[in-house]
């Protein structure tokens, strides 16, 4: 099985937590389900782990939550493995190099994205989960179609396409204000990246204008998708340990089964 | 689905189609000097060829890194990066396109490995129709001998090697492509293939496309601008 990519990024420092009993608690199996005809060959009544996903813009906080997630599932005693956007062995690389020369047209780079997912999906998600893991995915299929949705792209084309992904047992959307998203932004890396501020739709030659429109309509875009997948949204404006908290007594209803 | 006539392009797509060995790209090779001499705008185009997605096709096929799923998915995002920048702005344009292998390649293939026909033709349907599509139909022992002798070495996939149908790539690949032709034979009226008999001799067959090509497309329509 693929190993988790390392994260470039430094590690958090460990959240305070209880200590974490001697006793390790087996999360109970649910039903798993694909929202179509999934993976051929695939068995889901093997897939004995569970898929989290946290989803968000970039400054929602996600990979602060993700790794402060890990290190208690882990103090728990749950094995952990991380999957993210455009980290396949397959097309990791190209798909990089294709965005950095923006030569792609939207079908093209939609249906790249899926090969990557699909990639990961095959090779670390559904093996991981076969083998008991807590997945821990750093965006997931609603990414790829609020951006493709938001560029206008056909609603009934996307879900044919991903039904090949497996339905998760909770997804978290960390929702944040584009003001606030602007200022974490700025606070990190002193810059706005080019495809989370949407340019190559031509909204504005302003950069931070056309951040803040993409922002909001991605989050609209979100909201729609909301109704039909039925994701949690959570409240990302908050601090990084209310939140925390937040998430880990929702997962801890997953493990349980109470949860989704 | 629509031919891109149907849909108003000035242009004219001529696809050809078939299993390996079926001759199919010599016979669109010819089709295409003849039409050039003619100093008619053309332009040829390969199934699997987007230069961007070739690196992370061969990656895949060499490590055998692929799924079917996956294996879709990058002959999808070939085919739609030269669909949306080269095939249908040449169309627009008033070209006569010419495609080794189009979108029914990728509805045998991907059906033969086990994705669902709905599936993969629901990929697809942002594209248009051919305006012509030859189906050269083989024998499929003819078309055996013609691979086998000229190249003993098979590669993984094009044997379907994946497809666990026997451990002798040979025998795999004879499986292979016979399930491929029972595909392409499964939807040639829907699609309205124009069968071409591959058992023929090379000049005969040109003879015919040459002639398909002559009266469906008003070719006179197609010049070249003088420079």
């Amino acid at each position: 099985m693929a190993k988790p990519r390392a994260t470039h990024r430094a590690p958090v420092p460990p959240p305070a937590h209880r200590p974490a009993a001697a006793h390790v608690v087996v999360p109970k199996p649910t039903p798993k389900s694909f929202y179509g005809h999934g993976i051929p060959g695939c068995d889901v009544s093997q897939l004995t782990g569970k898929l989290i996903v946290m989803e968000g813009a970039d400054g929602s906080g996600r990979s602060t939550q993700i790794s402060r997630l890990v290190t208690w599932l882990e103090a728990h005693g749950h094995a952990t493995v991380q999957v993210g956007l455009k980290r396949s062995t397959l097309v990791s690389e190209e798909l990089s190099r294709a965005q950095a020369g923006n030569v792609l047209s939207r079908m093209t780079l939609s249906l790249f994205y899926a090969t990557d997912f699909a990639d990961q999906l095959e090779n670390v998600i559904l093996p991981a989960l076969k083998a008991g893991f807590m997945v821990l995915a750093d965006r997931y299929i609603y990414t790829l179609m609020a951006r493709d949705l938001v560029r206008g792209m056909d609603a009934e084309w996307l879900r044919n396409l991903y039904g090949i992904a497996l339905v998760p047992d909770a997804v978290f959307y960390l929702q944040v204000s584009p003001e606030e998203l602007i200022q974490r932004n700025f606070a990190k890396n002193h810059a706005l990246d080019y495809w989370e501020s949407g340019l190559d739709l031509g909204l504005s030659r302003d950069m931070f204008d056309s951040f803040v429109d993409y922002q909001k309509r991605m989050i609209a875009q979100f909201q729609e998708l909301q109704k039909i997948y039925g994701f949690t949204i959570v409240d990302g404006n908050r601090p990084v340990d209310v939140l925390g908290r937040e998430l880990q007594h929702k997962i801890e209803s997953v493990l349980t089964g109470n949860g989704r | 689905m629509k031919t891109f006539a149907e849909l108003g392009y000035p242009g004219r797509l001529v696809a050809v189609e078939g299993i390996d060995g079926s001759g199919k790209s010599t016979q669109i090779y010819l089709l295409q000097r003849w039409l050039e001499q003619q100093g008619l705008k053309v332009f040829f185009s390969e199934w699997n060829s987007s230069e961007l997605v070739k690196s992370a096709t061969s990656k895949g096929k060499k490590t055998n890194l692929l799924t079917p799923t996956t294996f879709s998915l990058i002959h999808a995002t070939d085919f739609a990066d030269r669909y949306e920048r080269q095939l249908v702005p040449l169309l627009r344009a008033g070209y006569l396109v010419l495609c080794d292998r189009y979108i029914f390649t990728a509805f045998a293939r991907d059906v033969v490995r086990g994705c669902p026909p709905p599936w993969v033709r629901g990929l697809y349907s942002f594209v248009a129709l051919p305006d012509l599509t030859f189906f050269f139909k083989a024998q499929l022992e003819v078309s055996l001998r013609r691979i086998l002798e000229g190249r003993p070495q098979l590669k993984y996939f094009e044997a379907g090697m994946d497809l666990r149908l026997s451990q002798d790539p040979y025998e795999s690949f004879r499986i292979f492509q016979g399930r491929l032709l029972e595909q392409y034979l499964a939807m040639s009226t829907e699609f309205r293939f124009r069968i071409i008999d591959a058992n023929q001799r090379v000049e005969a067959q040109q003879t015919v496309l040459r002639q398909v090509v002559a009266d469906q497309i008003p070719l006179a329509g197609y010049r070249a601008p003088n420079r």
